[in-house]
């Protein structure tokens, strides 16, 4: 089963390659792994999709929090959260192709960001499913290429995983 | 000052009397700073040494034990030091050169990534980029070290950075939002565990390193005594129940006693106490304590269920937990179990047959009853471990200093160098191999230079011992690169050294010549040509449980 981990993290060098080296020679498999610093500039995120059971979440987590730089880990799968991917598509379009390629775009509510001389290049946003399917859909006309940022996720509402600024766990 | 200065004044602020070391160009300023200061250095024979002896000396002192190389090969040379001390739990801090700043990433002299190849292997790591920052790092370096499930620490120091100017202040705490070991055990879960041990008809103690690291030999002893629980211990365990207690069971696990075995299958309680389920203690996973409610009481929270399922897990400081239990614990006898179980201890003694040759486990034997048990005992890895393990009868905590996770032949001189200078007025007495030692050998000179009495025991059987053993029972006998048909005269070489030197061949000589070697105040060579046929016994074989155990 795949899981959803928030994981907060101090913005020290290295950090990406100690969570990294800690999956692999765990043997945890990422499925997908998006990092950004947080409205705390000391402080970044990390979204990780990682496949396995429950015993091997609850390892992964405790190896995980073990590292000196990891702050907070917070397994959101089996809550209610809001997830999404943002991927850039070049696709190849003539003359004939275009129109019925803008007409997916909009279908996904998609945007073109750049049009070359055969080419569309396109930018979407959503779960990965829907970022699935927009692929599915522009394969046909050949796909130049692909860039997905791999998913990051909030949880809903009011619950937050993330820190204060005393460094003190929220709710 | 500068960053070296400012890293050996928090060397001093952090009351470290003593470095083990080997200088070299990059961390030639460190050098230069340690020349003003009255910490003692310790120059090895080689970098591994120096994370061995570090080793060693922290744990028979339970301080952090500090070392320190120069970049590149003498970074890399320290790795084996590093996870040793990673997989036994013990607190180093470990200083390397590198080169300057401007430097880094670009293949130059003496550079290597020594961050990048420890960290699978250290506790935390640094490198260091704004010599500003130093002070704070070495702080929480030493803080990450000693708190918690200990471990190595290393920082990268890169020179120009211990070059660089900057005004001195030392951090009087540590902030790290990441980092705060529990050491007080969850109350309803230790109020549910004292209900089950109450409970319990047939409890055993499984004790481990994590007691000695948490100075809590004490209460483990008052929990077996008052609970009527026999205890046994791990290879790291070893010293943290007194070996003469009639509680004492001895090692589990692979080459454990039968007895403690068979107690801790026969369990219906089993208490482990800072330990991790080792492979080479529960064997085939579905085996082990099969009858027992599992208590996990360990300060790792990673080590809960990792190996085994623990019916009721406690995070916390082992000697804090015990602490809190017994205060929830009445006296209890379980009669019958504790006759069970001395009925077993006297039908599955530990045993050897004597012949002509002289065998290993006698001179360990032997030892033991001169020194009765107040010696520090160092070993290095092979079957003259596991006999040490099984023969010589402890009395105190920190008095077994041997490389358990990970096995490192090698270990055993530099560790021993670094215990007796961590307890200067101690006896302490290496028992190694003839392959073992030859692993490290160059330290003979660290130790004769700094003039230190070790009692230096090589059970010699021309052979690696145990690897011959594996060989005997998983390979049909195929015996391969397993004998020295060349060995060198170790007791000469202990003359070279300007050491006493020995060879004994039989238990006569070995009775006649012990009590005035290890009253000797000289550091002593004691070559011991044992038989080479002996194997350690009782073995666990692959894919049988612990109470399968053959021998």
């Amino acid at each position: 089963m795949l899981h959803t981990l928030a994981v907060l993290v101090e913005n020290n060098p290295g950090v990406l390659a100690r969570v990294a080296g800690l999956f692999s020679r765990r043997g945890f498999n990422i499925d997908s792994l998006a990092v950004g610093r947080t409205d705390n500039s000391a402080i970044s995120r990390m979204t990780i999709v990682v496949e396995g059971d429950d015993l091997i979440l609850e390892q992964v987590t405790k190896q995980l929090h073990k590292l000196i730089d990891v702050i907070k880990i917070s397994d959101i799968t089996k809550d209610e959260y809001v997830d999404r991917e943002l991927v850039l598509i070049k696709v190849n379009a003539d003359a004939a192709t275009r129109g019925e390629i803008m007409q997916i775009v909009d279908i996904f509510r998609a945007h073109i960001v750049d049009i070359g001389h055969k080419t569309l290049t396109i930018e979407a946003t959503g779960d990965e499913g829907k970022i699935n399917a927009i692929e599915q859909a522009l394969r046909p006309f050949g796909i130049r290429e692909l860039a997905r940022t791999g998913k990051i996720a909030m949880l809903r509402g009011f619950k937050a995983s993330s820190v204060n600024n005393n460094g003190k766990e929220d709710v | 000052m500068t960053g070296a200065q400012a890293l050996i004044r928090c060397l001093e602020e952090e009351k470290i009397e003593l470095v083990f070391g080997y200088p070299g160009g990059a961390i030639l300023p460190v050098y230069d700073a340690l020349y003003h200061s009255k910490i003692r250095h310790i120059l090895v024979r080689h970098e591994q040494g120096a994370a061995h002896a570090a080793d060693g000396y922290a744990r028979v002192t339970g301080k952090v034990g500090v070392c320190m190389a120069t970049s590149g090969p003498g970074a890399t040379n320290l790795v084996t030091g590093i996870a040793n001390a990673y997989m036994d739990s013990v607190p180093i801090v470990l200083i390397t050169g590198q080169v300057p700043t401007t430097q880094v990433g670009t293949d130059s002299f003496q550079e290597v990534d020594i961050t990048g190849i420890t960290m699978p292997v250290t506790k935390h790591n640094y490198l260091v980029k704004d010599p500003r920052q130093l002070p704070k790092i070495v702080r929480q370096a030493f803080h990450i070290a000693a708190t918690g499930r200990p471990g190595p620490v290393l920082i990268d120091l890169p020179r120009d950075v211990a070059q660089a100017e900057i005004d001195f202040t030392y951090p009087e705490s540590v902030n790290l939002p990441g980092y705060r070991p529990t050491y007080r055990g969850h109350p309803s879960m230790i109020q549910q565990i004292a209900r089950v041990i109450m409970e319990a008809e047939r409890p055993v103690i499984y004790a481990g390193g994590g007691v000695i690291g948490a100075d809590a030999a004490e209460e483990l002893k008052m929990l077996a005594e008052t609970i009527s629980a026999p205890v046994t211990n791990t290879l790291m365990g070893l010293g943290s129940f007194p070996g003469s207690h009639p509680l004492f069971l001895g090692m589990l696990g692979l080459h454990g006693t039968r007895y403690a075995n068979m107690a801790v299958t026969g369990c219906d309680c089993l208490i482990a106490v800072g330990a991790r389920f080792d492979d080479r203690v529960i064997a085939k996973v579905a085996g082990f304590a099969p009858n027992a409610k599992v208590i996990h009481i360990d300060i790792d929270p990673a080590e809960i269920g990792k190996n085994v399922r623990a019916h009721l897990p406690v995070v916390g400081d082992v000697k804090q937990v015990l602490q809190s239990l017994l205060a929830l614990l009445q006296k209890k006898e379980n009669r019958e179990w504790f006759s069970h179980v001395q009925a077993l201890k006297a039908e599955f003694p530990l045993r050897y047959r004597q012949g002509d040759k002289l065998k290993p486990q006698y001179v360990i034997e032997k030892i033991s009853e001169i020194t009765r048990g107040d010696a520090i005992i160092v070993t290095d890895v092979g079957q003259h471990q596991m006999w040490a393990a099984h023969y010589y009868q402890f009395k105190r905590p920190r008095t077994f200093i041997s490389s358990g996770g990970l096995g490192a032949m090698g270990y055993g001189l530099p560790a021993a160098v670094g215990a007796q200078l961590g307890a200067p007025d101690r006896k302490v007495i290496l028992i190694t191999g003839d392959g073992s030692i030859q692993m490290t050998m160059q330290e003979l000179g660290t130790a004769a230079e700094q003039r230190l009495p070790l009692k230096i025991f090589v059970l010699n059987n021309r052979q690696l011992g145990m690897v011959r053993q594996l060989q005997e029972f998983y390979c049909d006998r195929r015996y391969m690169a397993v004998g020295f048909s060349f060995n060198p005269d170790f007791a000469r070489l202990a003359g070279i050294y300007g050491m006493e030197g020995y060879t004994i061949e039989n238990a006569e000589r070995l009775a006649e010549i012990l009590p005035a070697v290890l009253q000797s105040p000289e550091p002593v060579i004691v070559d011991c040509l044992v038989c080479g046929k002996e194997n350690v016994m009782p073995m666990v074989l692959a894919g049988s449980t612990i109470e399968e155990a053959i021998g």
